[in-house]
């Protein structure tokens, strides 16, 4: 088959891959907006407690990130490393 | 677009054992080791009882802050360990604030935070086995059934990867969402001043100036700081979990 026209399907692939991959944001956004508002609730309750929530809060989002992070990672691979040696997207 | 996000340039080459590649992140890397020495050899310089310089003060703030992290989170018993989460945190923090000289941050190559979170996991193993012995480190994988052996194993190779791939990936996401923001600004004040004549005035990419700072104070200093917090806080928490 035409090099060019692998090169093209490869790189079309791996696009929409990246855009698949990134799906993955939607699961930490739900968790660390759950968390956030949890957080809130609680320093509304023992607003004394504050710095100690708010730790914890960022702790938490920060681990419960980790999941999206996992599609990031993938997603720059596809875009900017070229696992399949196709050669890179020029911008 | 001449946008370009790219891993760690290679600098220069040792000509041993068949070349020994030196990267941006280990330049950049001994960079910040000599900065954090200075500033120890700096802040600790000429101690005394009595009224203390403010030098003095900064460095009794960052010791308790530091004794006073570690001791609330792992207890009495690891105090041993606050030298290298001290280490940890500082390496890691000022890994990623060097992004804010222009340098690229040492933390955003998966090299240097696998091998923190390589370091953490053998010395999980290693607090193991010194309290529970090698035979209680090995019953341990078959707890609580021994059906789950394999997802054990697993796991304790899981666990230094998704350490290292939170780090690495902050990191990098900020560095390439802050490139695509220059890129992108740098286009748009080509639009807004492009149609002037004069060459110099409408190369001014304008809008380059402020608006990036925004974004630098989240990626660069808050997301720097939370992720070295993070790294910290994880290696304590595994590292004292393995020790009871």
């Amino acid at each position: 088959m035409d090099t060019n026209l692998v090169r093209a399907i490869v790189m079309a692939g791996s696009a929409i891959g990246a855009g698949l991959a990134m799906i993955a944001g939607i699961g930490p956004g739900v968790g660390q907006g759950y968390a956030a508002g949890k957080a809130a609730e609680a320093v509304g309750r023992q607003p004394e407690a504050k710095g100690d929530i708010t730790s914890t809060m960022l702790f938490g989002c920060a681990v419960a990130e980790s999941t999206g992070i996992y599609g990031l990672v993938i997603a720059l691979l596809l875009l900017f490393v070229d696992p399949f040696g196709v050669g890179k997207f020029d911008f | 677009m001449n946008l370009e996000i790219r891993g760690p340039k290679v600098l220069f080459e040792i000509p041993l054992l068949g070349g020994i590649k030196i990267s941006e992140t280990i330049v950049h890397g001994w960079l910040v080791v000599l900065l954090i020495g200075f500033l120890c050899w700096f802040l600790t310089r000429n101690l005394v009882t009595k009224s203390p310089s403010k030098r003095q003060l900064v460095a009794e703030k960052i010791y308790f802050m530091l004794t006073g992290l570690v001791e609330g989170v792992m207890g009495k018993k690891w105090t041993g360990f606050t030298p290298y989460i001290g280490a940890l945190f500082a390496y890691s923090m000022f890994g990623s604030l060097i992004s804010l000289m222009g340098l690229r941050s040492v933390t955003g190559d998966l090299s240097t935070t696998g091998a923190m979170a390589i370091l953490t996991s053998i010395m999980v193993i290693t607090t193991n086995i010194k309290t529970n012995g090698v035979g209680g480190w090995l019953k341990g994988y078959t707890q609580p059934v021994a059906l789950i052996t394999p997802i054990n194993i697993i796991s304790e190779f899981a666990n230094p990867v998704s350490m290292a791939f939170r780090h690495f990936g902050n990191i990098a996401a900020g560095i390439v969402i802050t490139g695509m923001m220059y890129t992108a600004l740098a286009s748009a004040s080509n639009l807004l001043l492009g149609w002037i004549p004069v060459e110099f005035i409408a190369n001014i990419p304008i809008l380059q100036a402020g608006l990036p700072a925004v974004l630098s104070i989240y990626f660069d200093l808050f997301t720097g700081f939370l992720q070295a917090y993070i790294i910290s806080m994880l290696t304590m928490v595994n590292v004292s979990s393995a020790g009871e």
